[in-house]
C-alpha cells in the first residue's frame, strides 16, 4: 500500500488551512459591493398573506430593495421542485404543491420567507425587516402526523387533499399478510422515528451576483453538490441557462444531507442580485433560521408486524409507515421515504415475504428531506427494535435468534428491490460481541445492581444501501437524475497531477483520499497531487457527495480515468524506451521495462506528452483523460453495534458505559479517516437516541426546540469514548471494492441504544429521545415496587 | 459609533464601528480574520472562541467597544510563523477535525483549557471543559485524544524548561 497509498493512515493534506484558520467558508467571502440579504420571515404556522406593505422598509437607512413573491412571479422565477416522481399504489403521480422561492399568498411553517431586504450593511437589512409590515389572515395548522390527514385537518395545498402526497406500497402484500396468517409467533411494535434538525456547525450562505454584460450569474454557496444545484436553478428555477451561471461550493462546514437540497434563499440571492443591477446579494443563516428552514429529518410513525415459524425463523415483516414532510416536497424529500426505507427492511435476514405501505404527508412544519442515512436509519431502527423485541417476548438471546435469520449466500435478492451483493454478517456480529464481551454481560449488571445501577445491552446489526446508484435502475424508479459520478485526470507537463471530482469534501477528507488513489496507481507522492471540486467551472459535471457514494461512485470514476492515463503514458514510454507497450510498468512514479533497468520518470513521460516532440505516430499531444462512472449496483455496508448503559433510578440519567462497533466498510483507502467518520455518525445517532428531537407546539404551530439552548445537541461530555473495528468483504460491484462509511454510524447506534436501555429498564418499548424525564417515568412505570423503596 | 483600538495578533489596530457591533463582527467583518466563526446566536456553540487579555472568550458575546485597549489573540496568531502551536499539530496529528468549522473556537478553548490546568489532562476533564464548543462532524473522539496529546506534550514542555 506504500505509505501514501490505499490503506495508508495518511494525515489530512487540507488540515493546514483549517487549523491555521485560513478555512475559505462562503461567509468569509466579501466581493467588492456586495450587499447584505435579510429575509422576512412568516411568524405563524399556517397563514394568508393579506398584504405587504415594504414603503417605511423601502426608505429606512441603506435599504437598496425589499422584494416580495410578487415581484418573483413577476419576473417568473419558478418554483422549487422535487426531483424524485413517486406513485401511489393507484398509479397516480405524487400531489406536490407550489415551492415559490418567495411566500406569495399563503406562509405555510413558521420561517417561510415572505420578502427579502437588501441593504447596505447587514444590521441595516435587519433594521429594515422588522419595518416591512406583512398583514396575515391566521390560519389554523397542523404538524403532527397522527392528525395531519383527519377530514377536518387544515388543508395545506390546494392539490394535495387530506395532506397526503402519495401513498406508496413496495412489496408482496398477499404473501407478507398469509405469512402473518400463519405465523407461530407474531411481534407488534408501534414507533416513531422522532424528528431531527440536521445542525451542520456552519449555517446556509449564500452570495449570488449578476453581471449584467455578460447575462451571467455566480452563486458561491453551501452546497453538497453544485452542478446539481446549477442544474435545478437553470432547468426549474430558470435562473439562467447552464452556460451562464457558475455555481462554487468553496469550503463547507459539514452538510449530513442538509446542504444538498436546492432552497429558497440561494435562489433569491442571485434573483435579487439581478433586481438591483449586478451587486453580489449574500446572505448567511442565523441558527434561529437554520432551525425553522433547513430541512429537518426522519419524522415517521410506523406500525409493524413481525411473523416467526415455530423454530424463530423470519416468515414474514409488514409495516405502514406515515412520514411526515414538511411544508414543502423538498429536493429529495420523495424518494427518502420509499425507496431509501422501504427497500432495506429486510434488514440483515433472510425474509422470504415483506409488504411496507408509506405514506407521505404535508404538515405546517419544515421541509423534510434526506439526513445522515436517509430513510435507512428510519428501516434500521425498526427492524432492530422488532428484533430486540422478538428476542425477549420468544425468550431468545437476541444475539442468536439475528444470527439463526442471517443472510449468508450471495448475491441475495430481497423481496424489496435489494440484491445483496457480498457480505458476512456472522464477522461483524462475532467481533463486536467478543470485543463487548458480550458473554460478561450479567456479571457487569449484578455488579452494576450492587451500586444501585440499572445497567443494559442492546445490539444492532445494521445494513444499508450506499453508491447511490445504476443510474437506469433509478431512473425506472422515479429519479430525475442519473446518479454516476464523473472525474478528470490532468497530468501536468512537470507530471504533477491535477484530479477533477464531481464529489464534494465538506469534512471527508477527500483531497487525501483522493490522492491516496492517485499515488497508489503512479507512484508521485500526494504531494503532487491535487483535488479540484465544488466548481462547476472547472469540474464539467457531477452529482456530488451524499448517501456514502464518494468512494464506491466518486472514486470509482477516477479509477476509469486513471486507466486512460496509464495507457496513454505506457505508450509514450514505450514509444520513448524503444519497448513494448505491454512490457511497460508503473512503480514509484517510474515507467519501467519490466525485468531491466530501463526506465523514464513520470514527469519525463509528462514533458514528452506536452512538448509533442517524440510522440507514437498518430498519437494527440497532452496527458489528460475523463471519465463517467455509472454504478453497477448499489453497495450494501453492514455491521453489528453494541451499547451498554447503565442508568440511574434516581435520576433517569442514562449513561453509556461501552460501546463497540465493528463495520464491514468492503476496502477501506485511510483507515484514519473511516474511523472518523464512524464516530460522528454514532455521535448523531447517539444524538438521536438520548438527546435530540425537533418540536413544534401542536396548537401554535411554534417551533419549541429554535435554539441550542433547546435542542440537546450532543456536547463531549455526553459521549464516550468508542471502540471500533472493521471486518472486509470485498464490495464486487466497483473497482476498488468499496462500500461507504459516512452514514453507518448514524445507521446503526440508535437501534443498539435504546435496545440497552429497555433491557436495564426491562421495558418493552421507550421513545426516542430517551432523556431522564422519560427514562425515570418509564422506570417508575415499570418497578414501582423498586421505585417507592 | 465607538472608536475602538486593541492589539490583534500583536498588531495594534482601530476601528470606528456602530455600538452594537460585536467583538466577533469586528475581527471578521472589519479587520477579514475570518478564521473566527459563528456557528449560532446564542453563545453556545464555541466556533468563536478568541483569547481576550489570555482569556477564552466567546467573541459573539462581547461588544466589540468591550474589547478596547485588550489583547486579542484569534486562530490565526496562535501559530508562530510556520511553527504551529502543540494544540493545532495534535488536532491534525490525532484527525481531530472534519468539516473545520468549529476547529478554530475548539482550538482556542483546548489551549486556554491547558493553559488554566495544565497537563496532562485526562479524558473526563477534556470532557466537561469542552461543554462550550459543539462539533457535528467528529463526535469529540479525537478531539480529545487530541487535546489529551497536547495536554501531555505541553507538560512535558514547560517542565523540561523549568
Amino acid at each position: 500500500m506504500g505509505v501514501e497509498g490505499i490503506g495508508a493512515r495518511v494525515l489530512r493534506k487540507e488540515d493546514k488551512r483549517f487549523i491555521t484558520g485560513r478555512g475559505r467558508y462562503t461567509d468569509d467571502m466579501a466581493p467588492s459591493k456586495t450587499a447584505q440579504a435579510v429575509f422576512v420571515r412568516s411568524p405563524h404556522a399556517h397563514a394568508r398573506i393579506v398584504a405587504i406593505d415594504t414603503s417605511r422598509a423601502k426608505a429606512a437607512p441603506g435599504v437598496i430593495d425589499v422584494l416580495t413573491g410578487a415581484d418573483l412571479a413577476a419576473d417568473k422565477i419558478g418554483g422549487l421542485i422535487c426531483g424524485w416522481m413517486i406513485h401511489s399504489k393507484d398509479g397516480t403521480p405524487m400531489k406536490a404543491g407550489a415551492h415559490p422561492a418567495i411566500a406569495r399568498d399563503v406562509a405555510r411553517h413558521v420561517g417561510d420567507q415572505v420578502a427579502i431586504v437588501v441593504a447596505e450593511t447587514k444590521n441595516q437589512a435587519r433594521d429594515a425587516a422588522e419595518l416591512v409590515d406583512v398583514t396575515y389572515e391566521e390560519l389554523p395548522a397542523v404538524v403532527d402526523l397522527a392528525r395531519a390527514t383527519d377530514p377536518d385537518a387544515p388543508q395545506i395545498h390546494p392539490e394535495a387533499p387530506r395532506n397526503i402526497i402519495y401513498e406508496w406500497s413496495l412489496g408482496d402484500a398477499a404473501a407478507t399478510d398469509a405469512a402473518l396468517a400463519r405465523a407461530a409467533h407474531l411481534v407488534t411494535l408501534d414507533i416513531a422515528n422522532n424528528r431531527l434538525v440536521p445542525n451542520a456547525i456552519e449555517p446556509r450562505s449564500a452570495i449570488g451576483s449578476y453581471d449584467p454584460a455578460e447575462e451571467h450569474f455566480t452563486l458561491y454557496n453551501t452546497s453538497q453538490n453544485p452542478h446539481v444545484a446549477r442544474l435545478v436553478l437553470s432547468a426549474f428555477v430558470g435562473i439562467a441557462p447552464e452556460h451562464k451561471l457558475r455555481v462554487v461550493a468553496p469550503d463547507v462546514g459539514g452538510g449530513f444531507g442538509s446542504k444538498i437540497f436546492i432552497y429558497p434563499e440561494e435562489t433569491a440571492c442571485l434573483w435579487a442580485s439581478k433586481r438591483i443591477g449586478g451587486r453580489p446579494v449574500k446572505w448567511t443563516a442565523d441558527r434561529s433560521e437554520s432551525f425553522m428552514v433547513d430541512a429537518h429529518g426522519r419524522d415517521h410513525l410506523t406500525h409493524a408486524q413481525m411473523a416467526f415459524d415455530a423454530d424463530h425463523r423470519i416468515i414474514g415483516f409488514k409495516v405502514a409507515t406515515r412520514a411526515n414532510i414538511g411544508a414543502y416536497m423538498s429536493t429529495f424529500s420523495s424518494c427518502v421515504p420509499t425507496y431509501l426505507y422501504a427497500t432495506l427492511l429486510s434488514g440483515q435476514y433472510d425474509i422470504p415475504a415483506i409488504y411496507c405501505e408509506v405514506d407521505a404527508i404535508y404538515t405546517n412544519t419544515a421541509p423534510v428531506d434526506a439526513y445522515r442515512g436517509a430513510g435507512r436509519p428510519e428501516a434500521t431502527y425498526l427492524v432492530e427494535r422488532m428484533m430486540e423485541t422478538a428476542a425477549r417476548e420468544l425468550g431468545v438471546d437476541p444475539a442468536e435468534l439475528r444470527r439463526k435469520n442471517f443472510i449468508r449466500t450471495f448475491p441475495h435478492q430481497t423481496p424489496v428491490i435489494m440484491a445483496y451483493d457480498a457480505g458476512d454478517y456472522d464477522a461483524t456480529l462475532d467481533a463486536a460481541l467478543a470485543a463487548a464481551d458480550y458473554a460478561g454481560f450479567g456479571a457487569r449488571k449484578a455488579e452494576a445492581a450492587r451500586r444501585g445501577k440499572l445497567r443494559g445491552i442492546g445490539l444492532s446489526c445494521y445494513i444499508e444501501a450506499c453508491g447511490i446508484a445504476p443510474s437506469a435502475a433509478v431512473g425506472s424508479l422515479g429519479a430525475g437524475v442519473g446518479l454516476w459520478e464523473s472525474a478528470e485526470v490532468r497530468v501536468n507537463p512537470v507530471g504533477t497531477v491535477e484530479v477533477l471530482t464531481g464529489s464534494h469534501a465538506h469534512g471527508q477528507g477527500h483531497e487525501t483520499t483522493f490522492a491516496q488513489l492517485v499515488n497508489d496507481r503512479l507512484g508521485i507522492g500526494i504531494d503532487k497531487i491535487a483535488i479540484v471540486h465544488g466548481d462547476t467551472d472547472k469540474v464539467q459535471f457531477g452529482m456530488g457527495t451524499y448517501g456514502s457514494r464518494s468512494g464506491a461512485v466518486g472514486m470509482s470514476a477516477i479509477v476509469k480515468a486513471l486507466d486512460k492515463v496509464e495507457a496513454k503514458a505506457k505508450k509514450i514510454a514505450a514509444h520513448l524506451l524503444e519497448a513494448d507497450e505491454s512490457d511497460i510498468v508503473i512503480e514509484d512514479g517510474k515507467l519501467k521495462v519490466a525485468g531491466t533497468d530501463r526506465e523514464k520518470s513520470f514527469l519525463e513521460v509528462a514533458l514528452a506528452a506536452y512538448t509533442g516532440h517524440s510522440l507514437p505516430a498518430g498519437m494527440e499531444p497532452g496527458l489528460k483523460e475523463g471519465a463517467f462512472y455509472d454504478p453497477t449496483n448499489f453497495t450494501f455496508p453492514a455491521g453489528t453495534y453494541v451499547c451498554e448503559v447503565e442508568i440511574d433510578p434516581g435520576t433517569g440519567k442514562t449513561e453509556i458505559v461501552q460501546f463497540v462497533a465493528a463495520d464491514d466498510f468492503g476496502k477501506i483507502i485511510n483507515p484514519m479517516i473511516v474511523e472518523g467518520q464512524v464516530h460522528g455518525g454514532i455521535a448523531q445517532g447517539i444524538g438521536q437516541a438520548l438527546l435530540e428531537e425537533a418540536v413544534y407546539d401542536r396548537e401554535s404551530g411554534q417551533l419549541m426546540t429554535g435554539s441550542y439552548m433547546d435542542y440537546a445537541m450532543p456536547r463531549a461530555d455526553d459521549l464516550p469514548s468508542f471502540r471500533l473495528m472493521t471486518t472486509e468483504t470485498i464490495c464486487p460491484g466497483n473497482p476498488l471494492g468499496m462500500k461507504g462509511c459516512g452514514e453507518a454510524g448514524a445507521i446503526g447506534s440508535p437501534p443498539a441504544v435504546i435496545n440497552a436501555i429497555t433491557d436495564a429498564l426491562g421495558i418493552r418499548d421507550i421513545a426516542m429521545p430517551a432523556t431522564p424525564a422519560r427514562v425515570w417515568e418509564a422506570y417508575r412505570a415499570a418497578a414501582p415496587a423498586m421505585a417507592a423503596e | 459609533m465607538a472608536k475602538v483600538s486593541l492589539t490583534v495578533n500583536g498588531k495594534a489596530l482601530t476601528a470606528e464601528v456602530e455600538d452594537r457591533t460585536l467583538l466577533v463582527q469586528l475581527l471578521r467583518d472589519v479587520f477579514g480574520l475570518t478564521g473566527t466563526h459563528v456557528g449560532c446566536d446564542t453563545s453556545q456553540c464555541g466556533a468563536c472562541v478568541i483569547h481576550l487579555d489570555g482569556r477564552a472568550v466567546k467573541s459573539c458575546t462581547l461588544l466589540a467597544a468591550q474589547a478596547d485597549g485588550a489583547a486579542v489573540t484569534t486562530i490565526e496568531g496562535l501559530a508562530v510563523g510556520d511553527e504551529l502551536h502543540p494544540v493545532q499539530a495534535a488536532f491534525r496529528e490525532h484527525h481531530g477535525l472534519q468539516c473545520g468549522f468549529c476547529t478554530p473556537g475548539m482550538i482556542m478553548s483546548a489551549v486556554d483549557m491547558i493553559n488554566r490546568l495544565g497537563g496532562p489532562l485526562d479524558e473526563e476533564t477534556i470532557r466537561h471543559e469542552l461543554e462550550g464548543n459543539i462539533c457535528r462532524c467528529t463526535g469529540y473522539h479525537n478531539i480529545v485524544k487530541a487535546i489529551e496529546a497536547a495536554s501531555a506534550q505541553m507538560a512535558g514542555l514547560s517542565q523540561a524548561a523549568e
